[in-house]
């Protein structure tokens, strides 16, 4: 199984965090959103399959970006 | 004074804080950091994009003026190689296009130790590329009289593949299945049909079908070239099969690239996959030597990549995505979208720019974005 996963530790994956809800809670109100205004993530996203992703959950990305160092960017799981 | 940095973590980008950093005098007291600090931060609060900017709208113009700029189709040569990849205008179409199939595919694959620092390199790069039978053939002859195909293998080729005559024979019998009867003996293949009364033209048939099976390697892998990047050796090749080049152990699992953006999206996930736009774009903008701002390549990328799989933009990635029919209906094949609208019974609920325009109503955009609310007397 490790050696087959090998492959998503690849230097273009960002890291892939679940939220929990409360997190959740906090992140929609801080930006004064719906979960449907958030940008989306496949479920069977391959980067995300280590963390068992459900519906509606939110996936906290941690990218590495030029201009500013590190940004942090939400994605809602969507089954599609 | 790393608490104090701490306390802006938040607030100011990493990349910023850390320049702040680095300029700060030797000598400088906590208060004036905080000060400085601060008006950093309020210098960055101003440098946002306000509310009701048209981004999409700049980075459209932004990348497109440049790219009347571009030679328009320029053939580059990857490195000392004969390696033909598409870039120039052609590249970036194909890119924001989310194109399926792609003019070259095109890899680079990076080698565990002890392959990277040039371990059998050769002979490694020779085992990925795709070999057919032909590769290995120096002479057919058939023999009319006696119905019978001789095929006298190329040694040389079949030594560097680490081949034998009876495993190609074995794998010419899976690969062609009807009746007929392989012999070997020294490099020549003897291939006899079972029944004597096979017509001579099924032989010839044969003949150009057995040019044709696969032997070896990776599939769709048509060139290799090992190049040495820095101090390690890296094999660049022609076509793509990310998949299938994952289950040999000496590839670098952590580091190969494709240019196939659908591939890595498989393999790799979405957010791979903007990375890759990101990349693949900034390398074309490079070898014509033109300059854009990174934002509008991001914005591009992040945009492609909103909806969690990768959309081009075209009428049948993001365009279909938008909510107003009038928006969709502006940009190709309008009468099918209002045909269908109607049909469906769509509601426009003239929320967005150009059906706005279309109305002669104030967009949505800057100024016109925000109501006005006022108390009645």
């Amino acid at each position: 199984m490790s050696a087959k996963k090998d492959h998503l530790k690849h230097a273009l994956i960002p890291e892939h965090t679940k939220l929990s809800d409360k997190e959740k809670e906090a992140l929609m109100k801080k930006y004064n959103i719906t979960l449907k205004e958030l940008p989306k993530i496949s479920i069977n996203d391959p980067a995300i399959s280590h963390l068992d992703p459900k519906e509606r959950e939110i996936i906290k990305i941690v990218r590495k970006s030029p201009t500013a160092g590190k940004t942090i960017f939400y994605r809602g799981v969507i089954n599609e | 004074m790393s608490d104090i940095f701490k306390g802006y973590k938040d607030l100011i980008p990493e990349s910023i804080l850390e320049e702040v950093k680095i300029n700060l005098p030797d000598k400088c007291s906590d208060a004036k950091v905080k000060k400085i600090l601060e008006k950093v931060y309020q210098e960055y609060r101003q440098s946002f994009a306000e509310p009701g900017e048209s981004v999409g709208l700049v980075g459209a113009e932004s990348i497109g003026e440049p790219g009347t700029q571009m030679t328009l189709n320029t053939f580059h040569f990857a490195g000392v190689s004969e390696l033909n990849v598409t870039t120039g205008l052609p590249r970036i179409i194909e890119i924001f296009d989310g194109r399926k199939t792609i003019g070259t595919g095109m890899m680079e694959v990076y080698l565990k130790k002890p392959y990277s620092e040039g371990k059998d390199i050769k002979k490694l790069a020779e085992s990925i590329k795709e070999s057919k039978m032909e590769d290995f053939i120096q002479e057919i002859s058939i023999n009319i009289t006696n119905l019978q195909m001789t095929i006298s293998l190329n040694k040389s080729k079949l030594e560097i593949a680490n081949l034998k005559e009876d495993k190609i024979a074995k794998i010419l019998e899976k690969g062609i299945k009807k009746g007929f009867k392989f012999k070997t003996k020294d490099g020549i293949i003897e291939i006899t049909p079972t029944s004597k009364d096979e017509p001579l033209n099924e032989i010839y048939k044969l003949k150009e079908k057995i040019k044709d099976v696969y032997i070896s390697g990776i599939k769709g892998i048509t060139q290799v070239l090992p190049v040495k990047r820095g101090n390690e050796y890296v094999i660049v090749t022609a076509g793509s099969n990310i998949k299938d080049m994952l289950k040999h152990d000496f590839v670098d699992p952590e580091r190969i690239i494709s240019n196939d953006l659908y591939e890595m999206e498989k393999i790799f996930g979405v957010e791979a996959v903007r990375q890759v736009i990101i990349n693949e774009v900034l390398k074309v903008l490079d070898t014509q030597g033109i300059n854009i701002d990174i934002r509008h390549i991001m914005l591009v990328a992040d945009t492609m990549t909103m909806s969690g799989t990768l959309m081009g933009i075209n009428r049948y990635g993001i365009v279909k995505e938008k909510p107003s029919v009038l928006a969709r209906a502006s940009f190709e094949t309008p009468v099918k979208h209002i045909i269908n609208a109607a049909l469906t019974g769509e509601v426009d609920y003239l929320n967005s720019v150009i059906e706005n325009v279309m109305i002669n109503q104030l967009v949505p955009v800057g100024t016109g974005l925000p109501g006005l609310v006022t108390k009645t007397k």
